[in-house]
């Protein structure tokens, strides 16, 4: 995060000194070392992989430095391309130990290093030689039991977490479910959160603006009749229904009276008996079919339409605005921050950047987005809920919990209707938790346990296949006896 | 051990009839139990053809002795068949499935031979798929109400709980003995189709005719000290079952009306019904005298207490043993100190060999009442000879030879397992060596009782002694402490320096400590140091030298380092080592130049601390060395110039209180603004809120607030380098807000999150007027600890602390629930050979663990190599 802040200033440093110039000297004059740099680079031909190390440092030289003499830039850019190629040559030998990624970050830092406090080949050669073997003994050992281990790493801190269900999760307006109980419901795969909560950025558009934010807001927020309702009487004499807007709210919600008549006559029921008032603009007029002339039957009608959706997203009962900071150029932009979630109907709002849309429902993830994009979200929720409540858990032992929860194609909770039910092993799963039930089943139908797992080695007091025990090269005592007695001879 | 015979598989399935008469020793007739002399009686429960118990009977079937027999079953012919609870559903299943008249599936015949076909390739490959087609072609059938090979019209079934089925057709109530028939109807390969094996469980055989009746050793019966003989509860059961078979056999012979013949079948069905499940839903359990219900087959299996959970998965061991556990900080980290008691008792088998027999020799001599001794000797013929009755310790020695075994008493040096529940992690079982101690606890470092989670408040731990080569040798290479001391959980040690420990490496490396040459020495003696002493930082007036020269000797000589200290906070912050508040760490070439040490270098659970990369990069036994001689040369120090805590280190003068007064007097006055504003209803309320909860915001946020100035008042006035600040700042102990509410403030007590406000109508205590929501009436505690606080105040801490406890019990039980699912669940999963990790059935779960094959003890805070530290490593003194 540090580092684009300080190229930033870098460049900016400049175009700060010329107060009066036109904006395109300005341009030019940024521009200017740029083109120095990359002219000078482009005659030497530097190292592909470090271009933009060495490009930046050039430019930090030429324009916090102020060196501008073309000989000394070259000089320094020979310099680092020297130190470039020779770190590359001493990496070329151990490329093919180490991965990608490593071997870029290796480059990288030996670079930074280097060009700074001057490394000796003997020193180089000592820090690539242990920065593979590092990493080849960080490797993990065939027989690990993995599994274990990240199911004790994610159930352990469980033990040091708060239970109090609601905390207020950067939003002071709405409540979340976390620690122990939002872990807990997501190993359980629950088709709906406790607090399904959605984070809805915005397209370019209307980010920015205020009013415009409001304005996606509105759309997505459910307005049903009844929240924009200030009273709604039956006049049983003349059967006719009085609901009488409240001003206030209609404009909070963004909707006209004339817009919540036509939504009341869209169904067939109450086609062309719903008008407004002429003397109130706010009181709408609705003339209580026939069918349902007897009281009760108005009353039920009355609260039906109460329920009705007016405008806005199933399921979403609340849009909070939330100013930030786009941490590159300071501008302030709105975030919806919604309570309840909706992520297929969110997705298609207008206004809305679908690249940028959260939720925390992972069913509804993977329903909209499929089981990849679940898994991946399960990861990240474990991880924040962990992360949270300040406990650091290894990113491999939550990704294994998730795999093991999205394997079969859906999201499984882990649990007898989920991971431990879909085992094969009879005695396994009998061991966990319904256990009669298990066994009859599968003495009717004559099923086998092969007893490959390690709750049935266990069981029937036998070595698991885990750890040392994969092992299956073994001694055999008599051959070694034969053997022994056959150099005796 | 090798094992020689091994289990392949287990193959489930139900006994027939025929089989159940063939393995029976005896037909069971009688429901008596024992005669007038109280001898078992033939053909009864307690037949003695069933198996022996007493000790010294041979057994009449098998002719062996207890020990040997392994009981043999009776049988016991039913008069008439009964439906057995546990396989009702699927017997339900079939006969809807399948014809009334001849008894086939009601689907074609050559679509069956196509989901046969299907069914066989499903089956090795894909046995979760093969089991939804068979109850697809179940439900199939079901919906068929003309039979396709018989062209029979077909009537629903009707189940009705718990056992009785009923054809709404012409049939009516289908009885045991027809469903049993309909069943053996149904074709073997028709069957097949539906999932079941009819040669291993003919689901016929559902039905039951004979019942077997389980040997005695599954039941045994208990002598009371009245001399009274209580049977088990099977036992009970068994006797009913045969007091009615006998009156249902009797009412058919004589030829009694139907509906008491009915009658009493029925209750046969209950009755083998409670044997097999006293829990069916819809079944009154069979109750015991007392009332209690019974605990028969089903309820012997299930749950915590069950078969399973109980004895199976978990199994109880020998070469064992507990106590409460006690600190020592003169062992080493990865010792444990064992009472000579527990030694006695705990033996370790050696072989004797040509090398040992002369230390054998004298442990046998010392026999087992004599440490260290030898409890058994074991002749190679299998012979136990217990030392405890035998008179001629010296006969036994002197008989000793190669090939014997000699199980002696634990001696220092032993490899033993040492555990404390609750096992949530791997580190709470480590592999110690043992040290023989006088006393009666166990005895450990400081240091583990992080991993442990152990106090020394009374805790108890758990002490196994692995008995074969493997086993010791195992534990030796993977379970002993340095082993764990980096935790798999996230890259960094959880084995560290606690509370003492922290404060007494502060106070040594501190600026203001200097050690003439006496205390150098002291100090250098007490880890065995054996070396020069190196040159005295100070040479006038007077030779001395400082804590971090002495930290230096301890330090590997290429070691580089460089952090920030955990005191290296406000005025004190540090950033690099153009610094004056000595709290940047700085070493160089195993010099400790600069900083202080404190958590962030030592501290248990701190990633990325010296003691982390002292660890990683020179070993796990370098490590477990290097911790032992520095915490004991920071405990020597602390005990050197002594550290404590006194009074006078929370105490602030009246001054301060005036001041903390203002602050509260200020913040009522606040609180009492935002009441009168939310009164008049001109309160700003917090978008998403109600009024209410708005107020409740506000004030809870200016309480909080007046807590905070009354600490930094409170900070002020206190010595900032005191024995309570030392401990907070440097991590040891206790927090800057525990300094608070020592001297300034308690602050507010809350409840479930919120201001306490339940208690009395409309007010928390009787004190306080009804509606009062200012401060004091909502928990809110103005004194501090050292102050004292008022009846009410205390009353309302006592309300939080409570929360506390009860947050606490719930979440412990919870938390351990999630804990067993996911351990069951992903117990089977391992890395293989080729880097994929499989669960133990062979699902794939990821190609590479964790995406880049990296194990995460092996990292440092999930690198899996930390190229800044590797450089600083070799080039920190040069670069820093």
């Amino acid at each position: 995060m540090k580092k684009p802040k300080q190229k930033k200033t870098s460049r900016k440093k400049p175009k700060a000194k010329p107060k009066i110039t036109k904006a395109k000297e300005i341009l030019e004059k940024v521009a200017e070392p740029y083109h120095v740099v990359s002219e000078l680079m482009s005659r030497v031909g530097v190292v592909q992989e470090l271009a933009d190390e060495i490009r930046k440092n050039l430019l930090n030289l030429y324009v916090l430095r102020g060196v501008t003499q073309e000989e000394v830039l070259l000089k320094e850019l020979t310099r680092y391309n020297e130190a470039a190629l020779k770190i590359r040559e001493f990496l070329e030998p151990v490329k093919e130990y180490i991965p990608e990624s490593i071997y870029d970050e290796m480059m990288l830092t030996l670079f930074k290093y280097y060009v700074k406090h001057e490394l000796s080949d003997r020193e180089l050669a000592a820090i690539i030689d242990d920065c593979v073997r590092t990493y080849l003994q960080s490797l993990v050992d065939p027989g690990e039991p993995v599994g274990t281990v990240a199911a004790q790493s994610i159930g352990e801190p469980g033990t040091q977490m708060t239970l109090r269900t609601f905390h207020f999760a950067g939003v002071r307006e709405l409540n979340v479910t976390l620690g122990l109980p939002r872990l807990i419901e997501l190993v359980d795969a629950k088709r709906v959160p406790e607090t399904p909560i959605m984070e809805i950025h915005l397209s370019e558009k209307y980010k920015y603006d205020e009013a415009k934010a409001r304005e996606v807001a509105r759309r997505i927020e459910l307005t049903t009749l009844e929240t924009i309702t200030r009273s709604a009487d039956i006049d049983l004499s003349e059967m006719r229904l009085f609901i009488e807007l409240d001003p206030e709210m209609v404009y909070d919600k963004g909707v006209t009276p004339d817009e919540v008549a036509k939504v009341l006559s869209r169904g067939k029921l109450l086609a062309g008996k719903v008008s407004i008032s002429e003397e109130n603009p706010y009181l709408i007029i609705i003339e209580i079919p026939r069918s349902y002339s007897d009281v009760i039957k108005a009353q039920k009608l009355r609260d039906r339409l109460l329920r009705l959706k007016i405008k806005g997203v199933k399921d979403i009962k609340k849009v909070i605005l939330q100013k930030r900071k786009e941490q590159d150029t300071g501008k302030e932009y709105y975030v919806l921050i919604t309570s309840g979630s909706n992520l297929d109907a969110v997705l298609k709002i207008d206004g809305v950047d679908p690249r940028k849309v959260r939720t925390n429902s992972i069913h509804e993830i993977e329903n909209v987005l499929g089981i990849e994009a679940a898994r991946e979200a399960l990861m990240r929720e474990i991880k924040n809920t962990l992360n949270e409540q300040g406990l650091d858990v290894d990113l491999r032992h939550v990704m294994l919990v998730a795999d093991m929860m999205t394997r079969s194609g859906t999201v499984r909770p882990i649990g007898r209707h989920g991971v431990v039910g879909e085992k094969p092993s009879i005695l396994a799963r009998a061991a966990f938790e319904v256990t009669v039930k298990n066994l009859f089943d599968a003495s009717i139908k004559g099923e086998t346990d092969q007893i490959v797992g390690v709750t049935e080695n266990v069981i029937i007091g036998q070595l698991a296949p885990i750890g040392t025990a994969l092992v299956e090269l073994k001694m055999n005592p008599t051959k070694i006896k034969t053997l022994v007695k056959g150099e005796e001879r | 051990m090798l094992t020689e015979k091994e289990i392949k598989s287990i193959k489930f399935g139900i006994l027939s009839p025929d089989l159940i008469r063939k393995m029976s020793t005896t037909a069971i007739v009688t429901p008596d139990v024992y005669d007038e002399n109280g001898m078992p009686v033939k053909g009864g429960v307690m037949d003695p053809k069933l198996g022996v118990i007493e000790p010294d009977q041979r057994c009449e079937t098998c002719g062996n002795k207890l020990a040997l027999c392994p009981g043999h079953f009776g049988s016991l012919e039913l008069a008439r068949p009964v439906i057995h609870i546990g396989f009702v559903k699927h017997i339900y299943e079939i006969l809807r499935a399948t014809c009334r008249k001849c008894g086939k599936l009601k689907i074609p015949e050559d679509e069956i031979e196509r989901y046969l076909e299907l069914l066989s390739k499903l089956r090795d490959r894909w046995p979760q798929l093969a089991e939804s087609l068979s109850e697809h072609v179940k439900r199939r059938a079901t919906k068929i109400y003309v039979c396709p090979h018989c062209g029979e019209r077909q009537y629903k079934i009707r189940y009705e709980k718990p056992t009785t089925f009923i054809e709404e057709g012409p049939l009516g109530k289908l009885t045991p003995t027809f469903i049993r028939d309909w069943l053996s109807r149904v074709p073997d390969r028709h069957l097949k189709v539906m999932g079941y094996d009819p040669e291993i469980s003919h689901p016929a055989w559902a039905v039951i005719t004979v019942l077997p009746v389980p040997p005695i050793a599954v039941r045994p019966s208990i002598l009371l000290e009245t001399g009274i003989r209580a049977e088990d509860d099977l036992t009970h059961k068994l006797v009913d079952i045969i007091r009615t078979n006998e009156r249902l056999k009797e009412a058919i012979n004589v030829g009694s009306p139907e509906i008491i013949i009915d009658d009493l079948w029925d209750l046969l069905q209950y009755h083998i019904t409670t044997y097999i499940d006293n829990e069916v839903p819809g079944v009154p359990p069979a109750k015991r005298r007392s009332g209690s219900p019974l605990r028969t087959l089903a309820q012997r299996l299930k749950g915590k207490e069950g078969r399973f959970r109980n004895n199976l998965s978990g199994k109880r061991v020998d070469f064992s043993a507990r106590t409460v556990i006690s600190p020592d900080p003169y062992l080493s980290i990865n010792e444990v100190g064992v009472p000579v008691e527990v030694a006695m008792n705990l033996t370790v088998p050696v072989r004797v060999t040509l090398w040992n027999i002369d230390e054998l020799r004298k442990y046998v001599l010392n026999g087992p009442f004599k440490y260290p001794g030898a409890n058994y000797i074991i002749e190679p013929n299998g012979r136990r000879l217990d030392l405890r009755y035998n008179k001629d310790l010296k006969a036994v020695a002197e008989a000793l030879k190669p090939g014997f075994i000699v199980e002696r008493h634990l001696i220092d040096g032993d490899i033993v397992l040492f555990n404390r529940q609750p096992s949530l992690h791997r580190m709470s079982i480590m592999a110690h060596v043992v040290k023989v101690l006088p006393g009666r606890t166990f005895r450990l470092h400081l240091a583990v009782c992080p991993p442990y989670n152990a106090d020394f408040d009374g805790d108890e731990m758990n002490l196994h002694v692995p008995q074969s080569p493997e086993a010791q040798a195992e534990a030796r290479m993977l379970l002993l402490v340095q082993e764990h001391i980096l935790s798999p959980r996230y890259g960094g040690p959880i084995i560290g320096g606690i509370q003492d420990y922290i404060s007494g490496g502060y106070l040594l490396s501190s600026k203001a400590t200097y050690l003439t040459k006496d205390r150098v020495s002291d100090l250098l003696a007490s880890i065995n140091y054996e070396g020069e002493i190196p040159e005295p930082a100070v040479l006038a007036p007077k030779q001395a030298w400082v804590g971090k020269q002495i930290i230096s000797l301890l330090l590997p000589e290429d070691f580089n380092f460089a952090k920030e200290a955990k005191i290296s906070s406000g005025a004190l912050k540090c950033r690099d080592e153009e610094c004056f508040w000595d709290s940047y760490v700085l070493v160089k070439k195993g010099k400790f130049l600069m900083g202080v040490i404190d958590k962030n270098t030592i501290g248990a659970q701190q990633p990325e601390s010296m003691l982390h990369y002292v660890v990683m990069e020179y070993g796990p036994n370098f490590g477990r060395q290097f911790m032992d001689r520095l915490f004991k040369l920071f405990l020597r120090f602390i005990e050197m110039r002594g550290f404590t805590m006194t009074l006078d280190d929370i105490s602030i003068p009246s001054q301060a209180y005036e001041e903390i007064r203002e602050v509260f007097k200020r913040a009522l006055e606040d609180v009492n603004k935002a009441i009168k504003l939310y009164e008049e209803g001109k309160l700003e309320v917090t978008p998403g809120r109600t009024l209410e909860e708005s107020l409740e915001l506000k004030i809870l946020e200016i309480l909080s607030r007046a807590r905070d100035e009354a600490g930094e008042i409170a900070v002020k006035y206190l010595d900032p380098f005191n024995n309570v600040f030392i401990m907070a700042k440097t991590g040891a102990r206790g927090s800057a807000l525990n300094i608070t509410q020592m001297a300034a403030m308690l602050g507010q007590q809350s409840v479930r999150g919120e201001r306490i406000h339940r208690g009395y109508t409309n007010r928390t205590l009787p004190f306080f007027k009804k509606g009062d929501i200012g401060p004091e009436a909502r928990g809110f505690v103005v004194n501090s600890f050292v102050k004292g606080l008022t009846p009410m105040e205390m009353f309302f801490h006592a309300a939080g602390g409570r929360e506390g406890l009860v947050d606490t019990a719930v979440r412990t039980s919870q938390s351990g629930y999630m804990q067993r699912r996911l351990i069951n669940s992903l117990l089977d999963v391992i890395v293989e050979y080729d880097g994929t990790v499989r669960t133990a059935y062979g699902d794939l779960i990821q190609f590479r663990y964790g995406e880049d094959g990296v194990d995460p003890k092996n990292t440092s805070f999930g690198k899996a190599v930390n190229i800044d530290r590797v450089v600083k490593k070799h080039v920190g003194w040069k670069i820093e």
